[in-house]
């Protein structure tokens, strides 16, 4: 099968050669991504090297299209995995295959695909590479669009799982799902040109796996189902999404036989210049997945998004970042974008663009009254949106740019955590609240058509952990190719002295068009990576990285 | 699994070598067909993306991503004149998750964007088209073919994209 595949995909962009002097839609895209890393020890900054000292993970996306046919494969390769990724990669093979066709109406795929339903509380499979996450599903899926306006998908399938000397380990459940998809507007020509936009939703879905448990009666078959709804009048608009899981024991749930909830809510207003939007989310009990037994970040079916800004500064990034609790939380978040006119005495020629960030999450009540755990181990009674004033995290920020003049640009930032430390443990050397203060000023000079320099200061400040920290960095890029920076993260208010330690990393890299290469060399501390409010650590590394990145 | 090692290379070769597009080159590649949806909700089948035989530009983003949103900003500042020359037309691919899916919109509105958006909330379109990472630009001539991309943005790339979307217009 392995063999098969593989020239096949030899094969195919060969294919496509010929095939694009007489058919106008033959395609081969793709990308490859090698990050090759050489470590060395350092003591200091608890850094280890393995045995091997060299890692590597690489990775061969081909896609092949004729016409509505679709296929596509990917190989990786973890020889061993890079510094602080998921140790269960290793070995080289295919990690991802798929056939696809695409009528008119009708698509349907075979082998591995992503998919989402709704806002993917139910039900999403998906990547993300730098994290070690993929949920691939691997099975049979169609989307059918009976009209215009109307699209039904099902999906049917196991989840990827491990990655084990080049081998996809799939999960030991069966994860079946079915969704509906309307657009009234769409659906109805009367209604197509109405202020009132609307489109509804629902999903159910399944998942299997035999159970063998001494002391308890397992339910095999675990149902999800819910529905959503999105309304838009003018400038407004609302959404929302609701789920119900039935009783689903599990490692994560300590094996209690609750059902679970999920409720987001979306609300915004928005015109030129103005951006507001407010978002609530309710969750309960929600850890969705393909294996009982598992924890940790994988086999999940569905995808529970945090509710706070993602940011990307450095020490706003890494220190202390929220990550979502499945078994429950209720969160809140604003936002409100503003650019402040330009050619006015406060915006300046080009305008001022101003946002604000809060979100607030706290534990939900779990009422316990009147409960019988021995006889039907129903733990507790969790309502919608009944939260606690137990803070699981809070987030102010507040961001300013402006454009000065053509070759100048700078913005300010400040952000405020207080972050529980108990729920996502981030440092063993503090306990409970974390409270601390950042500020960020990032300058950009244009020095001439192709020459840009760019620079960040940055502070943390907080009485606890490891105290204060700076960090600074010059970027010089030379267009379209070469790149240089310069960055040093200094934790002068550690108070161990022998611990305010600089951590100094320097990089650079050449792009051209879409390929591009870059080397890192330095110290780069240990901290947490997150994306999407989905996070991992990353251990202190000392040596060099080599990335390359192309697209074809 | 040594011959898997030995293929893996040959193929990565064989595929950088034969398809890295040097730019100006039709190479008759055109957009996948991916359903994904815009703003509003309404379905897009992204082979179908046209602008009357004028260039289009193919922009991924995230709300994010500081080079993208500056990218985005740069061109802005030159939009109307380019579209004026060129009839170019920018769509903003936003790859923004179910997190920041709905920021997208205060986004664009705040920011004042007068491009196409759509939404790829699980990178379909984004794996259909190779992207590794965001920022990457795409630039399609009038019949659809992708003769130029870009990843990442530095101040003066913009000049690049500007010069080869010139090249192709009419």
């Amino acid at each position: 099968m392995k063999k098969l595949l593989s020239s096949l995909v030899l094969f195919l962009p060969f294919c496509s050669i010929a095939q694009n002097q007489i058919f106008d839609r033959a395609n081969v895209t793709g990308n490859m991504e090698t990050t090759i890393q050489y470590l060395n020890d350092d003591s200091t900054i608890g850094a280890f090297a393995p045995e091997q000292k060299a890692v590597m993970n690489s990775y061969l996306n081909v896609n092949y299209s004729l016409g509505k046919f679709r296929t596509g494969v990917r190989f990786e390769s973890y020889l061993p995995s890079i510094a602080g990724y998921p140790a269960f990669y290793s070995g080289t093979g295919i990690g991802y295959r798929f056939a696809e066709y695409s009528g008119e109406k009708i698509q349907v795929t075979m082998g591995n695909f992503f998919e989402q339903f709704g806002s993917g509380l139910i039900f999403r499979s998906y990547e993300e590479r730098a994290l070690g996450l993929d949920n691939a599903m691997d099975g049979a899926r169609i989307r059918f669009s009976p009209i215009k306006g109307m699209q039904l998908k099902g999906v049917y399938g196991r989840q990827r799982f491990n990655f084990d000397d080049g081998k996809v380990i799939l999960s030991e459940g069966v994860v079946r799902g079915f969704d509906g998809d309307v657009n009234l507007n769409d659906l109805i020509p009367s209604f197509s040109d109405s202020k009132l936009k609307v489109s509804l939703g629902g999903s159910f879905v399944s998942k299997y796996e035999s159970a063998n448990n001494d002391t308890l009666i397992i339910p095999k078959n675990v149902g999800s189902y819910g529905g959503r709804l999105s309304l838009r009048y003018s400038k407004f608009y609302i959404n929302g999404e609701y789920i119900h899981k039935e009783n689903d024991p599990s490692a994560q749930n300590n094996y209690i036989y609750n059902s679970g909830h999920g409720i987001l809510i979306n609300m915004g207003y928005s015109k030129k210049g103005l951006g507001i939007l407010l978002s609530a989310k309710s969750i309960d009990n929600l850890s969705y997945r393909s294996q009982r037994d598992v924890i940790g970040n994988q086999l999940f079916i569905n995808y529970l998004p945090a509710l706070s800004n993602q940011h990307t500064y450095n020490l706003a990034g890494t220190l202390y970042p929220y990550a979502s609790q499945p078994n429950g939380e209720v969160a809140y978040q604003l936002d409100f974008l503003y650019k402040i006119p330009k050619k006015t005495k406060i915006g300046g020629k080009y305008g001022t663009d101003l946002h604000l960030n809060v979100s607030v999450v706290t534990a939900p009540v779990q009422h316990t009254s009147n409960m019988n755990f021995n006889v039907d181990r129903i733990a507790y009674e969790g309502r919608p949106f009944d939260g606690s004033d137990s803070l699981y995290n809070f987030d102010l920020n507040f961001h300013v740019s402006r454009k000065f003049n053509k070759k100048f640009k700078a913005s300010a930032h400040y952000f405020h955590f207080v972050f529980n430390n108990e729920v996502n443990t981030v440092t063993k050397k503090a306990s409970g609240y974390i409270t601390s203060d950042i500020g960020v000023i990032d300058m950009q000079y244009k020095i001439n058509r192709k020459h840009a320099l760019r620079m960040e200061i940055q502070g943390l400040f907080t009485k606890q952990d490891r105290g204060n920290w700076a960090t600074a960095l010059l970027e010089y890029t030379i267009s379209p190719g070469w790149f240089v920076a310069v960055m040093d993260q200094w934790n002068y208010g550690n108070s161990t002295v022998k611990d305010r330690l600089h951590y100094l990393l320097g990089s650079f890299g050449y792009t051209h068009n879409s390929s591009r290469f870059m080397f890192t060399f330095g110290k780069q501390r240990e901290g947490i990576f997150c994306i999407g409010g989905v996070c991992r650590p990353v251990p202190a590394t000392n040596g060099l990285t080599f990335t390359f990145t192309t697209t074809f | 699994m040594k011959k898997l090692s030995i293929l893996l290379i040959a193929a990565g070769l064989f595929a950088t070598l034969s398809f890295v597009n040097d730019g100006g080159i039709d190479t008759g590649k055109k957009m996948p067909t991916v359903m994904i949806k815009d703003m509003e909700g309404h379905d897009i089948n992204t082979a179908e993306v046209s602008n009357d035989g004028n260039p289009i530009v193919i922009s991924f983003w995230a709300t994010w991503c500081k080079p993208c949103r500056l990218e985005l900003n740069t061109i802005m500042d030159d939009y109307d004149d380019l579209v004026e020359e060129t009839g170019v037309k920018l769509v903003a691919v936003s790859i923004d998750d179910e997190r920041n899916k709905h920021k997208v919109e205060p986004t664009v509105n705040a920011a004042g964007w007068d491009y196409d958006i759509w939404l790829d909330p699980n990178g379909d379109l984004k794996r259909a088209l190779g992207v590794n990472n965001v920022p990457q630009t795409f630039l399609l001539n009038g019949e659809g073919s992708i003769v130029w991309t870009h990843s990442g943005f530095s101040p003066g790339d913009e000049e690049e994209l500007y010069d080869e979307i010139r090249k192709i217009s009419k």
